[in-house]
């Protein structure tokens, strides 16, 4: 048993794909452990899908090898497909028929009892707020509605591991949050989660940990909190009430950086509470008058925009 | 006790249900036909047209050139027409739903739940045998209201029970073989226009066989062809059976050519849909 439990949901090496000449996998390597939420984060193009894809079985990569819920991805398909479950960026619903026709034929496809599986459909409908549009067609619904369905229609066969690709895009702030908490509940049933998604807001409340894509390769890895402790960013801002403080601050503070408009000053701090102090206890001594004073820490943005998205290079990987 | 263990799913839950998956699918298929029935109408209004256009307007004329017992005037003529075209007609009932197959299967396949089946531990073909007995199922309908109308204007066919179940039992070979045929033609097409036009020579065919005229009425390369394309036997067939005449081989010729159309539209299906999605 030990031996099940220490093997990871997703293990890939040297994942290699392209399409034409074009390189979107570059020798990708990713370590999902169970039971965890795992977000991938890259630009658009960089490859997000194509990686959900060839996990997911859909399209076979070029080179590398991948274990998927214990399974060679290569050589046992159909016990990969048997274990996960699969929520695309785009979506897949059959739109002719309503949101309950469309989870009763996913509970069917997953051999559920008829009563079983209209429980399940009605729970879940429940669960994702659309037992009122059940019976209409799934063509009608909204792009949230749909979405929503989407993911409903992934759960229904309970799934060990499941792929999101974007699932909260175009999502109001109540369905994502809903959306989240869904997440939640999911991994602490013991599911395993991969996660793309382009809110990095999204990714530093969800997942345990978080690999960054850039031109085909894992460019960065680890817990939110690493990621952001890797780059520089963190700052104190200071407001003044006049010119005369703003000048005085900054005779005394040499490194810190002028806001253009604004009074302010930017001045660079870990955020710690000792360098706080000191930071304060300076300008006390000359009796500046502070308006304001905020910290900022990096946030995933600051990260994403720091690692990604290298123009000149981008023309090398294209055709 | 530990997580849900990852490895060790239950070879039970492995093992695939072709049959109940495929039934699934066929459900889903016939309602998807319901909430669109537009579709359903067209295909069976054109063999009426065609019917009513051949009896009608034509029937006098070409009942008269059929020759054989005497036909005296046009009214004559054209029950015999009636008698003549209705296994065309018929076959022309067939060929129209099999077109709408490939339609069906082309706009399926630009939908995102096929993606979806693709991920699933499903048996893959299902979603193949779902659309063909939902094909098979149509034509039958399809088939009952032209032969109802072919009937309301003056097709008198000669054959008893058995001889129906027999034309039963062949039309429903003879719609099996060319839906899968058809589903490749769907799967293979780019976009839902050409997947209409590529079953286009299905429709074609038996005016290009002894469906509307006896084929010694031809000129000979064409004759040629006439004698040995498939429909040509199919439509003997179902004459031979509606109209109590002697059958021949043409029945044998006719399920062989059933037999291996079917089995070649099959496999042809099977691969180009294990074949990676493009998109
Ligand atoms: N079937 C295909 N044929 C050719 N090129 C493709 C194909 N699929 C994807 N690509 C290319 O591969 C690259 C990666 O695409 P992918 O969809 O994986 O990006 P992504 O990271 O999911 O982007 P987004 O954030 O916009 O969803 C893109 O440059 C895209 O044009
Ligand atoms: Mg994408």
């Amino acid at each position: 048993m030990t031996i099940t439990q220490s093997r990871p949901a997703i293990a890939a090496t040297g994942l290699r794909k392209s399409f034409g000449d074009h390189v979107v996998l570059d020798g990708l390597d990713l370590n999902v452990p169970r039971g965890k939420v795992f977000s991938l984060l890259g630009a658009n193009g960089a490859g997000k899908t194509t990686t959900v894809k060839i996990l997911s079985t859909l399209i076979s990569a070029d080179a590398g090898d991948v274990q998927v819920a214990g399974h060679d991805l290569a050589r046992e398909p159909d016990s990969v497909r048997a274990a996960i479950g699969v929520t695309g960026q785009f979506s897949a619903v059959d739109n002719l028929l309503t949101g309950e026709e469309n989870l009763l034929l996913m509970a069917d496809l997953h051999h559920l009892a008829r009563g079983e599986g209209r429980r399940r459909a009605a729970q879940l409908l429940e669960q994702f707020d659309l037992t009122e549009a059940a019976r209409k067609p799934a063509s009608t619904y909204s792009g949230g509605m749909r979405r929503r369905l989407d993911l409903a229609m992934t759960l229904v066969g309970s799934p060990q591991v499941i792929f999101l690709d974007e699932p909260t895009t175009g999502l109001d702030p109540r369905s994502r949050r809903n959306m989240w908490q869904i997440v939640r509940d999911l991994v602490a049933g013991g599911v395993t989660i991969f996660l793309t998604t382009q809110y990095l807001e999204e990714a530093d409340e969800l997942a345990d940990r978080i690999a960054v894509l850039d031109h085909g390769r894992v460019v960065a890895e680890g817990t939110a909190e690493e990621l952001k402790r890797r780059i520089p960013g963190g700052h104190v801002r200071l407001r003044f009430a006049n010119p005369q403080g703003l000048d005085a601050a900054m005779r005394v503070l040499g490194q810190a950086s002028r806001e253009n408009d604004a009074l302010a000053l930017r001045v660079p701090s870990d955020g710690s509470l000792r360098s706080l102090k000191t930071l304060i206890g300076r300008l006390d001594d000359r009796a500046i008058e502070v308006d304001e004073l905020s910290v900022h820490t990096p946030d995933l943005d600051d990260v994403f925009l720091a690692l990604t998205g290298n123009p000149t290079h981008e023309e090398v990987t294209t055709r | 006790m530990s997580a849900p263990a990852l490895t060790a799913s239950a070879p039970a839950g492995l093992r695939f249900h072709p049959l109940r998956d495929s039934a699934t699918m066929l459900r889903r298929n016939l309602k998807r036909m319901l909430r669109y029935p537009s579709m359903t109408v067209m295909l069976v209004g054109m063999p009426v047209v065609f019917l009513l256009l051949f009896v009608y307007v034509l029937g006098g004329t070409l009942g008269a050139g059929l020759g054989g017992a005497a036909h005296s005037g046009a009214a004559g003529g054209r029950a015999a027409y009636a008698n003549y075209v209705a296994p065309a007609i018929i076959l022309m009932t067939v060929a129209a739903t099999v077109q709408g197959t490939a339609i069906s299967i082309a706009m399926d396949l630009t939908e995102g739940i096929i993606t979806r089946f693709r991920t699933m531990h499903i048996a893959r073909v299902s979603v193949l045998t779902g659309h063909v007995l939902g094909s098979v199922i149509q034509a039958m309908f399809s088939l009952a209201v032209v032969i109802g109308v072919a009937l309301l204007v003056g097709f008198r066919p000669t054959a008893g029970l058995g001889a129906w179940l027999a034309t039963a039992g062949f039309l429903v070979a003879v719609t099996f073989a060319l839906v899968w045929l058809s589903v490749a033609l769907g799967q293979v097409s780019k976009s839902v226009e050409t997947a209409s036009n590529l079953p286009m020579p299905l429709i074609l065919l038996p005016f290009l066989g002894s469906g509307f005229v006896p084929t010694d009425s031809m000129p000979a390369g064409l004759r040629w062809f006439a004698e040995y394309q498939p429909f040509t036997p199919i439509i003997e067939t179902l004459r031979g059976l509606l109209m109590d005449k002697p059958i021949g081989n043409n029945a044998w010729i006719a399920l062989v050519w059933c037999a291996v159309i079917a089995l070649g539209g099959y496999l042809w299906s099977k691969r180009l849909f294990n074949r990676e999605s493009s998109h």
